[in-house]
């Protein structure tokens, strides 16, 4: 197993000021070229091969002739066009949006509240989405086209209550005081869902759907639906993988180094559920994600968050876009719920590298 | 409509003169064959119902829909809360997927039935006195006849749940011979919802749209099988399958429509939407495999009249 792994001789990364440019810096590059060529590779792959077979060459004509200014014209049958153009594409896009931002979001979690067991879902945003999205679906009427806004509100306002309550609940405790407000939030938020969805048993698979999460029905509307938040969401978190790092070593520290732990800490929750929100807002809960893309990110490429930020972004997206592609591929012409496959693979797979890393250099996924 | 007294033999007629006669059967006014107390085989095993009930609970709208077709209405005390039809069926807030055995107890059944037998429901009614009979969805239309038999028994209505029976049988052949069979199959994608879940040839409805000579595209999907005949199609794979028709159960719980249908990405290419072939089906009917099965099943063949696959 050491020759997956072999042992780097700075794993546990030096904290670095902000601005300064530390030793490690070419080391950042490496994890993210190839976190991004495996990502170009999965969505190749998952642009040429489907439930229905389009020759590669047609795909590629399809593409070509989508590129603006080009003016390419292919002869490929409207059907297939219409099949890669419209739903393959925009199952992709949306699947690598969603992974980038769950996958981000759980790093930022697990940087800032210094637990390892943080997901995106800790303060209550799938809680409070699933709320949104079950009362849309019951009280909303015959078309689904609020569901998006809906379990967006409901998984801010969610963050929101549980921000606050742990706020209140005191200074010098404030991480755990979050954290136990966000379970009971989502406690209580789930409680409501579920009566709500027993009480209408006519929509039930409806919500079961949406819970599940899938993006059987992703459309380029999808996409640009979600893709303001993403960006921001993800321009913020990224201009604050720096001050991760910082706070890991304690807020006394950070105080030191002229950081304002309190305003960061809230800058990164907010962008953090801002993206997640939006993300499940068109995808439905995907599990599993949030945690292990970034735990894998860190046992593999390093423990700094100046790595672990941008790096888990593009192995969430190659994560997630290869999940969707099994997940239509493997039973084709049926599909198979996607929080299935990212569970199937994404446990073992961690497992795998937590036993081998441990293995080589005897680090805990503690070490954050 | 629903308290039919033609059609009746004699029998029965001669029958229903003793039933009068027995413990339970007086105040009978409609005609009943039945000698109670009567032994009937439902889902849960075989039930012994002592004597012609009048008070009767049913958790499931299909088998509300029966015991009306049957003319038992009259012996219905209270339906569920999703048992629409008949209008007149009289409604409570009973919940059939999670039934409350107080709430179920407070309208004193004398016969209770329901769709799936909840776990423990019938042994907690039994320890009540209350006899149950499960009925869940039939597999195909020999079992919903074999429901109608059963009702009737339990009811003291067999020889109307009979003549039910004969009736749809009669009118479902001449649907099918009024349709002109295809040379080749009629394929077609059934909607369940806006998720793309179908319905492959061998569940329920799809038998019942094979009478018509047409067949699912879900049946490419191996493991529909698996999954109860009910399986997530591919968005990609329904577009390439471009069926002749296009089946919307999802009309009433998701807004779907020709409209709706036309504008989803892609679907505008599809021969049924240009054509004019998608049809708008009543979730309720073609979810409850009951006596309005006819209606969806002409529903159908007025399709493929008005609007022959070319």
């Amino acid at each position: 197993m050491t020759a997956t792994a072999p042992p780097r001789p700075a794993e546990t990364a030096p904290v670095v000021a902000p601005g300064e440019r530390g030793p490690g810096a070419r080391r950042t590059w490496v994890p993210m070229v190839v976190s991004a060529l495996m990502m170009i590779f999965i969505s190749l792959a998952s642009v040429c091969v489907g439930p229905v077979s389009v020759p590669p060459s047609q795909v590629l004509g399809t593409l070509l002739a989508h590129v603006p200014l080009l003016h390419f014209h292919t002869s490929t049958p409207p059907i297939d066009q219409a099949i890669v153009w419209q739903l393959r594409m925009p199952r992709i896009v949306l699947a690598g949006l969603v992974g980038a931002m769950l996958a981000a979001g759980g790093a930022a979690y697990q940087g800032i509240f210094r637990n390892p067991l943080a997901d995106p879902y800790l303060l209550g945003v799938a809680a409070g989405a699933g709320l949104g999205a079950t009362i849309e679906i019951v009280y909303g009427g015959d078309s689904s086209t609020f569901l998006p806004i809906f379990a967006f509100v409901g998984g801010s306002m969610a963050v929101a209550a549980t921000y606050l309550i742990g706020v209140a609940g005191g200074r010098r405790a404030w991480g755990r005081s979050i954290v136990l407000a966000g379970v009971a939030v989502a406690a209580l938020l789930t409680a409501i869902q579920t009566y709500l969805q027993q009480r209408d048993a006519e929509q039930i698979r409806q919500i079961y759907n949406w819970i599940l999460g899938s993006f059987s029905v992703a459309s380029w509307s999808d996409v640009t639906l979600i893709l303001p938040y993403v960006v921001v969401s993800a321009a913020v978190l990224l201009a604050h993988r720096r001050m991760l790092d910082v706070l890991r070593v304690g807020e006394e520290e950070a105080g030191t180094l002229g950081i304002h732990a309190a305003r960061t800490r809230l800058i990164v929750v907010a962008a953090a559920t801002l993206g997640t929100a939006a993300a499940v807002s068109v995808s439905g809960l995907i599990g599993f994600v949030g945690i292990i893309v970034a735990h894998t990110v860190r046992l593999t490429a390093g423990a700094s968050y100046r790595i672990i930020v941008p790096v888990s972004m593009i192995a969430g997206a190659a994560f997630l876009i290869g999940a969707d592609l099994i997940a239509r591929t493997v039973e084709a012409p049926a599909e198979v719920p996607i929080g299935v496959v990212t569970a199937c693979i994404g446990a073992p797979f961690f497992l795998f590298v937590l036993v081998s890393r441990r293995a080589a250099r005897g680090v805990g996924v503690g070490d954050t | 409509m629903f308290t039919r007294s033609r059609g009746i033999p004699l029998v029965a007629a001669l029958l229903s003169g003793m039933a009068v006669l027995l413990p339970g059967g007086a105040g009978a006014s409609e005609s009943t064959g039945t000698v109670f107390p009567v032994k009937v085989h439902a889902a849960n095993g075989t039930v012994t119902v002592p004597a012609r009930p009048t008070a009767i609970v049913s958790l499931s709208p299909t088998a509300t829909e029966m015991l009306y077709a049957i003319g038992a209405g009259s012996q219905v005390k209270a339906v569920d809360e999703y048992s629409d039809y008949p209008a007149s069926a009289p409604h409570t807030d009973l919940d059939g997927n999670n039934p409350n055995v107080e709430a179920i107890a407070s309208y004193k059944p004398d016969l209770v039935v329901v769709s799936d037998e909840a776990p423990g429901l019938d042994k907690q009614l039994d320890e009540l006195g209350i006899p149950v009979l499960s009925d869940p969805a039939a597999a195909n239309l020999s079992g919903e006849y074999a429901q109608f038999e059963e009702l009737g028994k339990a009811t003291g209505h067999e020889a109307q749940a009979g003549a039910e029976v004969t009736k749809i049988k009669s009118e479902i052949s001449k649907i099918v011979q009024s349709v002109h069979k295809s040379a080749r199959p009629l394929t077609y994608y059934y909607e369940l919802d806006q998720t793309y879940y179908s319905a492959t040839s061998s569940t329920f409805i799809g038998q019942m749209l094979g009478l018509l000579g047409m067949h699912s595209i879900a049946d490419a999907a191996k493991g529909a099988a698996a999954s109860g005949g009910y399986p997530q199609l591919s968005g990609e794979f329904i577009l390439k399958s471009n069926p002749e028709y296009i089946l919307l159960a999802d009309t009433i719980c998701c807004g779907q429509s020709p409209a709706t249908v036309a504008a989803r990405p892609g679907w505008s290419n599809l021969a049924a939407v240009k054509n004019g072939r998608v049809l708008e089906l009543n979730d309720d009917i073609a979810s409850r495999w009951g006596p309005r099965i006819v209606i969806l099943l002409s529903e159908m063949a007025a399709e493929l009249k008005q609007h022959p696959a070319s």
